[in-house]
């Protein structure tokens, strides 16, 4: 049994609680969207099933409750992708790509023939093989963001966390990335959970939403039930109208008031 | 290499043969000129004569006298080897340092190495006089001692050791020792020649003592922190990413500060405080062969002991029969000698 549970999660920093008690389940091969408004925990609850930081309540990877797994162990259950990762300029997009391999080496270890080739593999999966060379400071953000992924990849983990990976792509490159994930997720049955801040595009791609604020839980299921107009003024105050798009699908688009505009 | 045919720029390439037999011809070139020139001048012809005869199988006889031939085997062969221990140890423990604190500043001395040596040094001195067998002792117990008391520290203050803490830690411990450490130098002013030549560094040594002294830590510091080049091009992705995959960034920083300490310890009690080679050799391998530290570990241990049997060459010889520190040496022919790299240099530190 893959996937993640969670059951009553919290983490505070100092005090400060950013994640309230959140109940959580995805199963593996779903694919869940974070979503909510800045500063809602999206962040705070990926790290939490990360294992980075310290969380309350239990959280169950893989049929294993995380704080009874060794990092190592944990590592090779959960692939996290941070919003914002550290890419050392002048290392190579392959030698980024092969750290995802780190999980599965003993302490002192280096790494086996078979690890390279994974580690090249995940950068092919990700139509990144003629960047292998490349070093990352080099990279476009499209690239980058693939590069990141092809990590996750070769990493090898059952659970799959994205804090925002769409973030600072164009459009294109937004729905290549998630159209990549997808494709994953289809293949090797993995356990998806990401944070998005697009909400057509969360609604388009994943199973089901969870919407967070203020570190809690406020709606949950499919993108029809959870993208209501009550639902989405929790955005800041956003002014949005629901639509739907040629093929049916959710479409939530901005709308500007007009001086002058009776609302 | 395994891996090549999958990808023809290979990318996954660790220390390159090429850059391994450079240094490698490098460091010989500086071990043989080390042991060629002195303040004596042998005959180049004859002390590789002597050399030759040495080597299994081989017999010649180099027409040396006796006291030439120990001037060799106990003067300028001990020295020589003396210089590349100390230098291959101080240039591994600041790649180590420069990668698990993410610092391009870090070098061995980051911790209080340095200030805690100094201490116990000039309590050496002004107690026993520097004549002592007593004062590397206490030096790197004092080096210890320090490292010991920054890594206590870290961890109570808040922050669980994380890297920046750690090194504010030392910086306040490295002022309390050389608060001490100069009070303790006014107290005894008659002493400050020698206490400022021992900072100073010098790698002086007659026979093999000095090496069978500081090869135990140096061997042991320089093996550890070389199986730790994988981790730390791990670490370069930042703790908490480090941390997701697997690795904990307090664990490798720990075992790597526990290595660097020792070996820094011992080459400070034999060598001084040498400055420049631990902050300058990594830095200059990295902008020579790559930021990965599966290059920059074993190239800055050959690149650190060539550089300091040079140094040492120079310092020997420039004034010769006097002797120049070798702190000054390295930094004088250090300095330059990094700008004109870093000048030139194709990939710097990364962002």
């Amino acid at each position: 049994m893959n996937g993640i549970r969670g059951r009553g999660i919290r983490v505070a920093y100092n005090g400060l609680v950013a994640v309230a008690g959140v109940d959580l389940t995805v199963e593996p091969g779903e694919w869940v969207a974070l979503v909510g408004p800045n500063g809602s925990g999206k962040t705070s609850l990926l790290r939490a099933l990360a294992g980075t930081v310290a969380a309350r309540g239990e959280i169950e990877i893989g049929g294993h409750a995380l704080v009874s797994l060794p990092r190592r162990r944990a590592a090779r259950l959960v692939a996290l992708v941070p919003q914002h990762p550290v890419l050392p300029g002048g290392m190579t997009a392959a030698e980024y790509v092969l750290l995802g391999r780190t999980p599965h080496l003993g302490y002192w270890a280096g790494e086996g023939a078979a690890d390279r080739r994974l580690a090249l593999a995940a950068l092919e999966r990700l139509d990144a093989a003629s960047l292998a060379g490349r070093p990352l400071g080099a990279l476009s953000g499209g690239e980058r963001q693939r590069v990141v992924l092809a990590r996750a990849v070769a990493q090898d983990a059952a659970v799959l966390l994205l804090d925002e990976p769409t973030a600072s792509l164009d459009i294109g490159h937004q729905q290549q990335v998630l159209d990549l994930v997808e494709g994953l997720r289809r293949e090797r049955s993995i356990a998806v959970l990401g944070a998005l801040h697009d909400l057509t595009l969360a609604a388009q791609y994943a199973d089901r939403l969870v919407l967070l604020d203020r570190g809690r839980v406020v709606a949950e299921g499919p993108a029809e039930a959870v993208l209501t107009p009550e639902h989405l003024t929790l955005f800041s105050g956003a002014r949005v109208a629901l639509l739907r798009g040629p093929g049916g699908e959710l479409v939530v688009s901005p709308r500007r008031d007009l001086p002058g505009e009776s609302r | 290499m395994s891996g090549a045919g999958l990808n023809p720029e290979r990318p996954l390439r660790r220390v390159g043969p090429l850059a391994l037999g450079v240094a490698l011809v490098v460091l010989l070139g500086a071990v043989l000129a080390g042991l060629l020139v002195g303040a004596v001048g042998l005959s180049p012809g004859r002390v590789l004569a002597e050399l030759a005869d040495r080597l299994p199988w081989v017999s010649i006889d180099s027409g040396l006298t006796e006291q030439q031939s120990a001037i060799v085997w106990e003067l300028r062969l001990p020295r020589v080897v003396l210089a590349g221990l100390v230098g291959a140890t101080l240039a591994a423990a600041g790649a180590a340092y420069q990668g698990v604190f993410r610092n391009p500043l870090a070098d061995p001395y980051l911790l209080g190495v340095a200030a805690g040596a100094g201490l116990g040094a000039t309590l050496g001195i002004v107690s026993v006089g520097s004549a002592s067998a007593v004062v590397p002792a206490v030096a790197f117990a004092g080096a210890v001692a320090a490292v010991a008391l920054t890594y206590a520290l870290g961890g109570v203050a808040g922050g669980g050791r994380a890297g920046t803490t750690l090194i504010l830690a030392g910086v306040a411990v490295a002022a309390f020792f050389t608060a001490v450490q100069t009070f303790v130098q006014q107290r005894h002013a008659d002493t400050v020649r020698e206490v400022y030549s021992w900072i100073l560094g010098r790698l002086s040594t007659v026979g093999w003592t000095e090496v069978g002294l500081l090869a135990p830590y140096a061997v042991v510091s320089v093996v550890v922190l070389l199986l730790h080049r994988r981790l730390l091009d791990v670490l370069a992705v930042g703790e908490e990413e480090a941390a997701t995959l697997g690795v904990s960034a307090s664990r490798v920083r720990l075992l790597v500060v526990a290595a660097a300490t020792l070996g820094t310890a011992g080459a400070v009690a034999v060598g001084g405080l040498i400055g420049f080679v631990g902050l300058v050799v990594p830095h200059i391998v990295r902008l020579l062969a790559g930021s990965s530290y599966r290059v920059i570990l074993p190239l800055s241990v050959l690149g650190g002991a060539a550089f300091l049997v040079l140094a040492d060459l120079g310092a020997r010889t420039v004034l010769s029969p006097a002797e120049v520190p070798i702190g000054v040496i390295t930094a004088f022919v250090g300095g330059p000698f990094f700008a004109v790299v870093l000048r030139s240099g194709r990939r710097g530190w990364g962002p």
